[in-house]
């Protein structure tokens, strides 16, 4: 398993959620957590995926989910789970 | 599972608070280059790193978009020049050669910083030692890359102090060679007590030769971070303020851990150590001065600096010990003058001075770095500043360095801008009585008493 976590963060917006997830869906990536919030009309979303399954490279998928983002005004940022394990768990 | 609040912390601390990984610096072993003659030795140099440092901008680069952390330089530390080029160099000169050969691998490699352009003289100097610190000058000069370092003591050899009175003259010369630039050159040149053999931060990096043949040190930073941690703490007492630095250097080493493991492993270079430093940056909001500012100083160098310095120096010790494996380098908070906006701020408003400054290095890594000093300063006052350094070193225990810049044609008031991560500083004021007589003096200063624990 590749766990790694998106986060999607700004305007809300119709579909935001679709975009990524048919995305994600067309390229094998399995989700396995979701939680979002809006604060302020800010649309705040973080997934935990498995890349495992994944045909295309980490790179690529990371690149293609920025400019999804981009073509809806909002930032996907793609990020492999070890930085925050390091971070918060000992 | 991650939760949403460790998520948004870790990307607040990135894109808000300046969160990085300083340096992935790859040290390099030139022993088995060391040729007498002087164009073999320059090959073997300029093919040894370009083969051995190919891929180390591409996988820093990589490993940025892995976890989205900014890895803010590549570098390359080497053996110390002045051992591998005893047997080919006959004259300074032939020392410079082989810093444009280094300068040239440097940027065909594309790292920024190559440091290595050294001699280690804490006892005495060999011929080829002199040769080296000779060539300095025009070394930093002709080359943008090439960084210089001379360890000149040691708590275990006392101080070299026919090499101090001759970096004198050396920061002096380098000045001026490099004069047409605000005189940069000096930047590039930092003098030790201590040198410590793994050091991943610029411009004092060497490979030692207690070294393999070839490491990953990883430098780490994130003075932004602690400080925005301790707004939270305003007003609470030293226990939760040095909790409150603990437990967020321990954060921030954790990263510059996992990025040395991953450089390492794909790199297929052993992991040396992560330096666990607080490194400023002449960014807003990347600064050692702001933190000191929030731990309850009006302006650093106001009294209790040193105190505040000690208490933070020895939290982010704490805290990163924990983090990490292997820890070394430097370890301790930086204070370089021109490389941090709120030291800046303090000099102009005369606020932290030089003696200060010799204060808070007791206490914290390194020392008197990136300070600007007038032109005229003489040779042998900077080598009195140096043997201060040199002094508090070596008595306790510790590494201190001197990065200064005596500016050709500038004065107090003045400023001299070097741009990128070196910044900009005020000129400041030295002590105007002089010290010739004890600069004078030849041989060296003998090893303190506690450094006979055998």
């Amino acid at each position: 398993m590749k766990k790694t976590i998106i986060t999607v963060v700004g305007k809300d917006t119709v579909g935001i959620i679709a975009k990524v997830c048919t995305y994600l869906a067309n390229n094998r990536i399995n989700i396995l957590d979701i939680s979002q919030t809006i604060v302020q009309e800010y649309f705040n979303m973080m997934m935990i995926v498995d890349l495992g399954t994944a045909e295309k490279p980490f790179d690529t998928i990371s690149d293609e989910l920025a400019q999804i983002g981009e073509e809806i005004g909002v930032i996907v940022k793609c990020q492999r789970e070890e930085i925050f394990n390091s971070m918060h768990r000992i | 599972m991650i939760n949403t609040h460790e998520v948004v912390e870790t990307n607040q601390m990135i894109e808000k608070e300046n969160l990085d990984v300083r340096t992935i610096t790859l040290g390099i072993s030139l022993l088995d280059c060391i040729d007498a003659d002087l164009e073999t030795l320059k090959k073997k140099i300029y093919d040894k790193i370009t083969t051995v440092a190919k891929d180390l901008v591409h996988t820093g680069k990589e490993i940025e978009k892995k976890y989205a952390i900014p890895i803010v330089n590549k570098r390359i530390s080497v053996t110390p020049i002045a051992l591998i080029g005893a047997a080919a160099c006959k004259e300074p000169a032939d020392f410079v050669q082989i810093a444009e050969t280094l300068d040239a691998a440097a940027k065909q490699v594309g790292v920024n910083f190559l440091g290595g352009y050294s001699a280690l003289v804490s006892k005495g100097m060999t011929t080829a030692d002199e040769m080296l610190i000779r060539s300095i000058p025009q070394a930093l000069a002709k080359t943008d890359r090439v960084c210089s370092s001379v360890n000149l003591g040691s708590t275990k050899t006392g101080i070299n102090m026919d090499a101090v009175r001759l970096l004198g003259q050396i920061v002096k010369e380098t000045a001026e060679a490099t004069k047409e630039n605000d005189s940069l050159g000096c930047a590039k040149l930092v003098v030790f007590c201590n040198a410590p053999d793994d050091n991943p931060f610029m411009a004092g990096a060497f490979h030692g030769v207690t070294e393999a043949d070839a490491i990953i040190n990883v430098g780490v930073s994130g003075p932004g971070v602690v400080k925005t941690a301790l707004e939270a703490v305003r007003g609470e007492s030293f226990e939760v303020l040095c909790e409150t630095i603990k437990k967020t250097a321990f954060k921030v080493t954790r990263v510059g851990q996992l990025v040395a493991k991953e450089a390492s492993k794909m790199l297929g270079v052993p992991f040396g150590i992560i330096d666990l430093s607080l490194a400023p940056t002449p960014a807003v909001g990347d600064s050692v001065a702001d933190i000191l500012k929030e731990i309850g100083l009006e302006q650093p160098g106001a009294p209790g600096t040193t105190a505040a310095l000690a208490l933070l120096n020895d939290q982010v010790k704490k805290g990163g010990v924990m983090a990490s494996s292997y820890v070394g380098g430097l370890s301790g908070a930086f204070i370089p003058v021109s490389e941090d906006q709120g030291m800046i701020e303090a000099v102009e408003a005369g606020a932290l001075t030089l003696e200060k400054l010799e204060a808070m290095t007791c206490v914290c890594s390194v020392g008197l770095d990136m300070i600007a000093v007038p032109g005229d300063t003489k040779a042998s006052t900077i080598s009195g500043i140096i043997a201060d350094e040199m002094a508090l070193g070596m008595v306790n225990q510790k590494t201190t360095a001197v990065r200064i810049i005596p500016a050709v044609g500038k004065k107090i008031g003045d400023r001299v801008e070097f741009g990128g991560l070196l910044g900009y500083a005020p000129i400041m004021p030295v002590n105007p009585f002089g010290c010739d007589a004890f600069v004078e003096r030849a041989g060296r200063i003998p090893a303190p008493i506690h450094s006979f624990k055998n």
